[in-house]
């Protein structure tokens, strides 16, 4: 669950880091009276979850509450890239000397905390790492120790820190790291810190991704989940425990398990690609798929006018065909699809589950015996609609 | 031959009398597997389908001598599961339970390599040695025993895989299920080499997704250290960047863990990738 740039550095707030003392808005009027009060130069910025959105116009700085007012006219409910701008951060201009890039991340295959750090700050990371990777100071920590001050000083020292700022950053180095443990964050990033004209740090600006399977133990962080940007139908599926990630494409993919769902999106691609036809969607049902749950991934599914077919490919193991069959055939009767739909049963009581479907001749409904041929009806099917 | 388990193991499943650890701990008794016995806090002193209910994994292990667990408690208990496992001096853990928190992870594989014990998962099917043992979920009727050993970040695919191959009269000598999340005990790399080392096996299946970079790691071991073939797929070529998929390792962030960089690491350590998991059979024919 990504946080917002506000709801980021309010939360480092907690753990000392120094941020500027700016406040959300989301009307024209509640950013005038925010900048009037900040008075001087602000900055007002998009609170949206995608990147890039000071190239998309979504930061403006603003010389007084005047053009700041200007600027929040243009900023709310502007779209960047398909979200809309709901609130906006108005901060105090910084006075900005150099800007330092600092992050701590899971690094998956070190199974351990990595720190990242450069004094090259205020550019995208992933650019940064392109460009120049040695400008970046690697540092993993201990995730049974945690981490060290000598750690901190090794970091400073060697990202050419000057030594005067060594114990500040030591600080906000600290807070940061505390930040993302008991937040359960698989990022927490500040790009920039500044070094202010005065010779202060201060967090400019704030990213924190946290774990969605920590959540349950996050309650305070839950709650600030903003659902803005997120498809109504993602939102369905997540309330009824399906995994479901819309897609672009016509063929509606119903599958049990993850590796299996990814799988057979690619198999509709493969086939359909060159008639520019491919997945709709990512589906998994889990391990059940009993009656109700097959009606309810197929509502999702057909919510997406899209869809042309309908793929299921269940691979029965601890789960029986047969069940699943008589879950599909009721979820049919319920939902009353109007578009066909190719079903594949493998595995346990296959046989079985495939005559449950042949026999109820249902004329919208085809099976296939193997992936290859289910993906390959499943084009075909779209193909006929044209 | 086989690797990690065969019909001598000795199994504790962790969370025997809960739903699902029953349902599999009966599914493997069935199967041949050695359960010997399982653990439930508080329930210490029961029994299941013949098999002694501990209180704690280290009574269960100072009786029963069992040298394998398998970890099926729920997300919120199984990082302690694990490590309660790994203390009581097991050696192979092999843990189920999916949605355990990555903070959660790091510091269990951490305490594992410390206590010397082999985790494999989370979030996996488990371990099968076909005709003679299984720890996990994975089902009986997906594979016959034979020289293929058979590693892989999911679990139905696997499943799909694994009777393909059986159609095409190809047996397994081990599956081993790595799970696909962030952080696991078990890496390609680790199963690789054992397959390597094991006399039984003669080629390998490997089956990857997006996300991470383990299958590029295990393409530099192909290229290095294999000398037996190895046939793969990597799922997920049709997934767009920046979205999770199901796995809460499959996503493909900054540029990196695409299915096509995977797929052109895998080709170029000499490895024939499938486009499709029903072409797995004729690779390994």
């Amino acid at each position: 669950m990504k946080l917002h740039e506000y709801q980021s550095k309010f939360l480092f707030a907690e753990y000392g880091i120094p941020i500027p003392q700016g406040k959300v808005a989301s009307s024209v009027d509640e950013v005038y009276a925010i900048a009037k009060r900040l008075g001087g130069i602000v900055v007002v910025k998009a609170q949206v979850h995608v990147g890039g959105r000071g190239k998309a116009g979504g930061v403006k700085v603003a010389r007084d509450a005047a053009e700041a007012r200007r600027h929040a006219e243009r900023i709310l409910g502007m779209d960047i890239k398909g979200l809309t701008v709901e609130r906006v951060l108005v901060d105090p201009g910084a006075d900005i000397q150099q800007e330092i890039y600092l992050a701590i991340t899971n690094d998956r295959g070190a199974g351990k905390p990595l720190i990242m750090t450069s004094m090259d700050g205020g550019m995208d990371i992933e650019e940064l790492n392109r460009e120049r990777p040695d400008a970046i100071i690697r540092e993993h920590v201990d995730p049974i120790m945690g981490l060290r001050d000598f750690q901190m000083t090794h970091i400073a020292s060697a990202m050419g820190l000057p030594r005067n700022l060594w114990r500040s950053f030591g600080r906000i180095l600290r807070g940061l790291y505390d930040c993302y443990s008991a937040s359960d964050a698989e990022l927490a990033e500040i790009n920039p810190l500044v070094i202010t004209g005065a010779g202060d740090l201060l967090a400019v600006d704030g990213k924190v991704i946290i774990d969605d399977n920590a959540l349950f133990r996050q309650p305070a962080l839950t709650a600030q989940r903003d659902t803005g940007g997120e498809p109504e139908s993602e939102r369905q599926a997540r309330d009824a425990g399906i995994t479901y990630i819309k897609l672009d494409g016509q063929i509606g993919c119903m599958v049990n398990g993850a590796g299996l769902a990814m799988t057979t999106m690619d198999m509709t691609k493969l086939y359909g690609d060159a008639d520019g036809i491919g997945p709709a969607n990512f589906l998994d049902i889990g391990g059940g798929a009993s009656p109700e749950q097959v009606a309810a991934a197929l509502r999702i599914i057909l919510s997406d006018r899209n869809v042309k077919c309908v793929l299921f490919n269940i691979f029965g193991g601890i789960t029986r065909c047969d069940e699943v069959a008589h879950g599909i055939l009721t979820a049919y009767n319920e939902v009353n699809p109007d578009v066909p739909m190719v079903i594949r049963l493998q595995g346990t009581n296959a046989a079985e589950g495939s005559k449950i479907i042949d026999d109820a001749r249902i004329p919208n409904i085809t099976s296939a015996d193997t992936l290859t041929e289910a993906a390959q009806r499943a084009v075909a099917a779209v193909k006929e609609q044209g | 031959m086989s690797i990690l388990i065969d019909k001598t193991s000795r199994v504790l499943v962790q969370g025997i009398t809960g739903r699902q650890g029953g349902f599999h701990a009966k599914l493997m008794m069935d199967y041949g597997t050695d359960v010997v016995g399982g653990v439930t806090p508080g329930k210490g002193g029961e029994w299941f389908e013949g098999a002694p209910v501990f209180d704690t994994m280290r009574i269960a292990v100072e009786t029963t001598n069992a040298n394998v667990s398998l970890v099926t408690v729920p997300a919120p208990f199984a990082a302690d599961a694990i490590m309660e496992a790994a203390d009581a001096g097991v050696e192979l853990v092999i843990c189920l339970t999916e949605h355990i928190p990555v903070s959660d992870m790091m510091k269990v594989v951490a305490f594992c390599r410390r206590q010397g014990a082999r985790l494999i998962g989370p979030n996996c099917p488990g371990v099968m040695t076909p005709g003679q043992a299984k720890v996990g979920i994975i089902p009986a009727m997906v594979a016959m025993p034979g020289k293929v050993g058979v590693v892989s970040k999911s679990g139905t695919l696997t499943y799909e895989v694994g009777f393909a191959m059986k159609n095409h009269g190809i047996g397994i000598s081990t599956i081993v299920g790595i799970g696909g999340d962030p952080v696991i005990g078990t890496t390609f790399v680790d199963v690789l080499e054992m397959f390597e080392n094991d006399p039984e096996t003669e080629k390998v299946a490997l089956l990857g997704e997006i996300g991470g970079s383990a299958e590029i790691v295990a393409a530099d071991y192909i290229k290095n250290a294999m000398t037996k073939p190895v046939a793969a797929f990597v799922a997920g070529r049709s997934a767009p960047p920046g979205k999770r998929m199901g796995h809460a390792g499959a996503i493909v962030d900054g540029g990196e863990g695409s299915a096509e960089e995977k797929i052109l690491a895998l080709e170029a350590a000499g490895a024939r990738v499938a486009a499709n998991p029903d072409e797995i059979p004729a690779l390994l024919a």
